[in-house]
């Protein structure tokens, strides 16, 4: 089966360390994907402040590509993952919205049916590759490694159909399969306080202090993420949550990352070297060698 | 001592916008809303909140359209949807939400220099403009218009970020740029003639 890419702007960006180990876990398990052809902006959750109808159209836009090629669009991204979603359900739910968006298409000689599906990499790996599949590929196991499995809210709500929206357990289930010890985490699809960081810091930095204190309580050594603004919350604003040195110090890896490492991939092949928060150490630590 | 009048007299009510947020879509049974609260227990925000979901809810489909769109409560919504997915009678307060900022927006009812809208309006220029976003460019756009001297405060994280190549300072565009203003141009027409 192959897959149409769909990296969002993040990953071309501060989320890099994603699309690298990505594109490495789906070669590992010889699953094809392929970068949508000059796909653009989701609309994402800022655009939908401004225009929803807008937001829908630059979605759209994306489907009618994916759906051109006939292949289903992997979005790693929660924000875009939500937001492709939502449009193909507002198309279908709200006759105008559909016919807005059928207009904005036609004047650039695409349509989309809805044929093309909407999926996230934790869906795929988990449905079409498969849990059995990924423990037989599992080159150097997480053994002892304790693990954070952190969703994010735009994953699993409100429309991922794979997973439960309250309590998610596809990424568990993964990192267990790769060999790591996955905690009980209570923040698993908590707020990771999105651009609020930026807005009002303070709130921003009470959602990571919060999300941080709960994975250490519970014993976590690392934290895995699936989104890239709840990655680069939680590892690049660690300095700011205590008093001029890091409340918590926790590495904060994409969960990606964590597999592709299992499966036998190299540092540089997955990004490792653009952690803030480094790893190294802890995987030495649990003797987990990677080249 | 200045007495203020704490009770809204029906003839203040402003009944267009308690409809015009009930014809919203996912609002469309807002009137259904229990005031059962789940909303405000599950939002991670609402702590910090004027304005719990619950009690803006209410407020919003009783006409206190000001009071609605001058709270902060608008702002502090990440989207996260937890109250969405939790409410008996769903009622899709995110939407409720963003519908809310949007109309705070076009009507102006928000802080000066607060860097949510600012942010939203720069990154839909950016996605007309280019098709995409980069990311690194765009922080620069907002902290140009909401307060300069938050650059040298985050220029630390910022080499880090340009030394991990996780910041571009090149931008990130598509080829074919001009079908994203044509379409978006044609939403615009289509908008009146559908009436969306």
């Amino acid at each position: 089966m192959k897959y149409a890419y769909y990296p969002g702007c993040s990953l071309k960006g501060t989320g890099r360390a994603y699309d690298e180990s990505l594109l490495a876990v789906f070669r590992a398990l010889e699953v094809e994907l392929e970068e949508l052809e000059d796909w653009n902006c989701c609309g994402a959750t800022s655009y939908v402040s401004v225009d929803d109808l807008l937001s829908y159209a630059l979605a759209a836009r994306n489907l009618a590509l994916a759906e051109r090629e006939h292949k289903d669009i992997v979005a790693p991204c929660a924000a875009c993952y939500l937001v492709l979603n939502k449009t193909q359900h507002y198309i279908r739910e709200y006759p105008n919205v559909g016919r807005v968006v059928e207009r904005a298409l036609g004047e650039i000689g695409l349509t989309y049916t809805g044929r093309s599906q909407v999926r996230h990499p934790l869906d795929i790996l988990l449905n079409d590759v498969g849990i059995q599949a990924i423990r037989q590929r599992v080159k150097t196991p997480l053994h002892g490694l304790k693990v954070a499995a952190y969703y994010g809210c735009q994953i699993v709500r409100p429309y991922a159909t794979f997973d439960d929206q309250r309590n998610p357990t596809s990424m568990d289930q993964l990192l267990e399969a790769c060999g790591a010890t996955v905690v009980n985490y209570s923040e698993k699809t908590g707020c990771c306080g999105a651009s609020q960081k930026g807005a009002l810091s303070e709130v921003g930095l009470d959602r990571i202090r919060r999300l941080l204190a709960a994975a250490q309580a519970e014993g976590a050594e690392v934290i895995a993420t699936a989104c890239p603004l709840c990655q680069f919350n939680l590892e690049c604003y660690q300095e700011e949550t205590g008093n001029g040195h890091p409340a918590i110090s926790m590495p904060v890896l994409f969960f990606t990352q964590l597999i592709a490492l299992a499966l036998g991939a190299s540092s540089e092949e997955i990004g490792l070297k653009r952690c803030l928060v480094s790893v190294d150490q802890l995987l030495a630590s649990k003797e987990i060698a990677y080249a | 001592m200045s007495l203020q009048r704490k009770i809204k007299l029906e003839a203040e009510r402003d009944h267009e916008f308690a409809q015009w947020i009930a014809n919203k879509a996912g609002g469309e049974k807002l009137r259904h809303c229990l005031q059962c609260g789940l909303c405000s227990g599950t939002c991670p925000l609402s702590l910090y909140m004027d304005y719990t979901p619950r009690r803006l809810m209410y407020l919003a489909r009783e006409g206190f359209k000001a009071e609605v769109l001058s709270s902060l409560s608008i702002w502090l919504c990440t989207s996260c949807y937890a109250c969405a997915v939790g409410c008996p009678k769903q009622i899709n307060t995110t939407e409720m939400m963003y519908a809310l900022k949007r109309l705070a927006i076009e009507e102006k009812y928000y802080p000066r220099r607060f860097a949510v809208p600012v942010m939203a309006k720069q990154f839909s220029r950016m996605v007309r403009q280019e098709g995409r976003i980069t990311e690194s460019w765009l922080m620069v756009r907002v902290l140009l218009r909401t307060g300069i001297w938050q650059l040298f405060g985050m220029s630390k994280l910022g080499l880090r970020l340009l030394r991990t190549r996780r910041m571009n300072l090149w931008r990130e565009r598509i080829d074919r740029r001009r079908e994203i203003s044509q379409m978006l141009d044609a939403v615009e027409s289509a908008r009146k003639e559908f009436s969306a």
